[in-house]
């Protein structure tokens, strides 16, 4: 047999229906994860529980600090973290261990809106979340915040949500199935609690507080409270220089993992 | 194994095709797809031994084997799923992981979870969408027979509606090249027939198909050429006839006080090998082998004559050959 080449007269994929490709994969991630009870329901119900027991229906003074907007932060946070942990890192796990991954990969998919699709869930997911704590914080937890402010928190909350999605790419990449329920679980609860995210981390002793520096989450939740005036002299610069060496960390742990296989 | 003909070395089982397929390549264009001295090992286990196959435009090749011959990874070299660790891969003449040969071709791998949650429709429709000039998806829907139940979603399919909706997404893209691992696993007789048919119109409309099966009369029913593997390396490639032709036979065991050496000198017998005290004979006549057994030792026990599995007759297939 000679060496024949038979340059594959491949029609090229139109721009507009590249553009179509990735808005479709999005959206077919977002309704997949939409109709998952169990995916959308604590992701979305647990932050807002919390907050209203927390922040509304428990009394309590905290000094200068205003409760309700506290808490809208530190439980955004903990909102945000949620999505990109579980539908990213389970998400991935699951199509994985169940082969859906290696038919995508030998489709024309570009693998590139594999991702885009499940940053994009995890992001407007992270939104349903923030959107609803705002509106319970300001219907019934007096909270007061300008559309400024407001917009800002939203950009601060979602953008610090990427970082996360390094962090479940790589759980994703470690492990299959199941097991990276397990891991997200015990990642996500113990940091977002040591983070002082469910409740303030002036609650805790001494050596806790010391630790949060540890936390990309934490980093995260510093600029939130500053962003809504309920933490000074917040250094945003040292935050989001913490939370771009994470995603780099985990983006090139969960490359090398990739590569591995 | 007593080998009645000339013994053989099995460091060499690879049988070329006939001459007339020979002759049938020369005339051929280069192939859509093939795999040079392609090898694949996991860990310890070497799945398939620096294979040679090709897969010429327009014809259906069916992969034939038993399970852990070495079909799927053999399919997965050739959709870019695994890279070989040594050999090649080629599609169009490119790697198969370059989104120009992805784009043509269509893939059904033997198991992926569908995503549960959504509609059959819904997913086609995602599928098609990565190609550049798919089918509508109501005609994908039809081939693949599931027209019905376009609304269902995925975690409400049965076993073999999942296998079509698979189906489905392998040739959403009008793709001119498909490769389906082992279709009709899981199918009932009249959805296979069902599906046969289809593969069959896809062909007819200048598909170039690559099918594994372990069925051997699936290979017959539907390809032009088979390519036999068994533990990891191509036995045979021939066509569904002449690969019939060569691999009648039955399996006749018996106690016997004769020899095997004896034996192996009948003509009935193509092959002698002890075993768990009997000897085990392969032959082409058995109803001749077994009249002659009885009359040359009345005493013998414990006879027993069966089909040839697929493996057995090919094992048997290679030695003719490489002996001849």
């Amino acid at each position: 047999m000679t060496t024949t080449t038979l340059i594959a007269a491949a029609p090229a994929m139109p721009t507009v229906r590249l553009l179509a490709l990735y808005l479709r994969e999005a959206g077919s991630e977002i309704l997949r994860m939409a109709r998952t009870p169990s995916f959308a329901l604590p992701t979305i119900a647990f932050p807002v529980v919390f907050y209203v027991m927390f922040a509304i229906v428990l009394p309590g003074q905290w000094g200068g600090l205003h409760k309700a907007t506290y808490l809208l932060a530190t439980y955004g946070v903990f909102g945000v973290i949620g999505p990109a942990l579980f539908g990213f890192g389970v998400g991935l796990a699951m199509e994985r261990e169940g082969g859906l991954l290696e038919l995508k990969r030998v489709s024309p998919m570009p693998i590139a809106a594999y991702f885009f699709a499940k940053i994009a869930m995890s992001l407007v997911t992270g939104l349903c979340v923030v959107l609803l704590l705002g509106a319970v914080g300001v219907a019934f937890g007096g909270v007061e915040i300008v559309p400024g402010a407001a917009l800002r928190l939203l950009g601060v909350l979602l953008l610090g949500s990427l970082p996360f999605c390094a962090i479940g790419l790589f759980v994703g990449s470690l492990v299959k199935g199941q097991a990276a329920v397990a891991i997200v679980n015990l990642v996500y609860l113990p940091m977002s609690v040591l983070s002082g995210l469910w409740m303030p981390l002036f609650a805790f002793p001494a050596a806790v507080q010391k630790l949060a520096v540890l936390w990309p989450s934490w980093h995260l939740a510093e600029m939130a409270l500053g962003v809504v005036g309920q933490a000074r002299d917040v250094r945003y610069g040292l935050h989001a220089a913490v939370l771009l060496l994470t995603a780099a960390l985990f983006l090139s742990l969960a490359a090398w993992r990739m590569r591995a296989r | 194994m007593i080998s009645a003909s000339a013994p053989t070395s099995t460091s060499t089982p690879n049988v070329t095709a006939a001459p007339a397929v020979t002759a049938v390549r020369g005339a051929s264009p280069a192939p859509v797809a093939s795999l040079r001295g392609a090898r694949k090992a996991y860990g310890p286990i070497t799945a398939l031994h620096a294979i040679d196959l090709e897969v010429r435009a327009g014809e259906v090749l069916a992969v034939l084997g038993a399970n852990g011959a070495g079909k799927s990874t053999a399919l997965g070299l050739l959709t870019g799923r695994l890279a070989p660790d040594a050999g090649e891969a080629r599609v169009f003449g490119l790697d198969p992981r370059e989104d120009a040969v992805r784009r043509r071709i269509g893939v059904m791998q033997q198991e992926a979870r569908l995503p549960e949650t959504l509609r059959v429709a819904e997913l086609v429709a995602l599928w098609s969408g990565y190609y550049p000039d798919p089918r509508p998806v109501g005609e994908t829907l039809a081939l693949a027979g599931m027209a019905e139940l376009a609304k269902r979603p995925c975690q409400a399919l049965s076993g073999g509606q999942q296998r079509r909706v698979q189906f489905a997404l392998a040739i959403c893209g009008r793709a001119p090249l498909l490769f389906v691992d082992e279709p009709t696993t899981g199918l009932d007789v009249d959805a296979r027939r069902a599906f046969w048919d289809v593969l069959l119109g896809l062909r007819e409309t200048g598909t170039s198909l690559v099918l594994t099966t372990h069925y051997l009369e699936e290979a017959d029913a539907l390809a032009d050429r088979i390519v036999l593997i068994g533990g990891g390396r191509v036995l045979a490639e021939d066509t569904p006839a002449g690969l019939k032709a060569r691999t009648t036979g039955s399996r006749v065991a018996a106690r016997t006080a004769l020899s095997a050496a004896e034996l192996a000198g009948w003509p009935e017998v193509d092959a002698v090998e002890p075993s768990g005290g009997r000897l085990w004979m392969r032959s082409r006549v058995p109803d001749a082998l077994v009249r002659r057994l009885l009359a040359a030792d009345p005493g013998c026990t414990g006879l027993e004559v069966r089909a040839l599995s697929l493996e057995e007759a090919f094992v048997a297939l290679t030695r003719a050959e490489t002996a001849s």
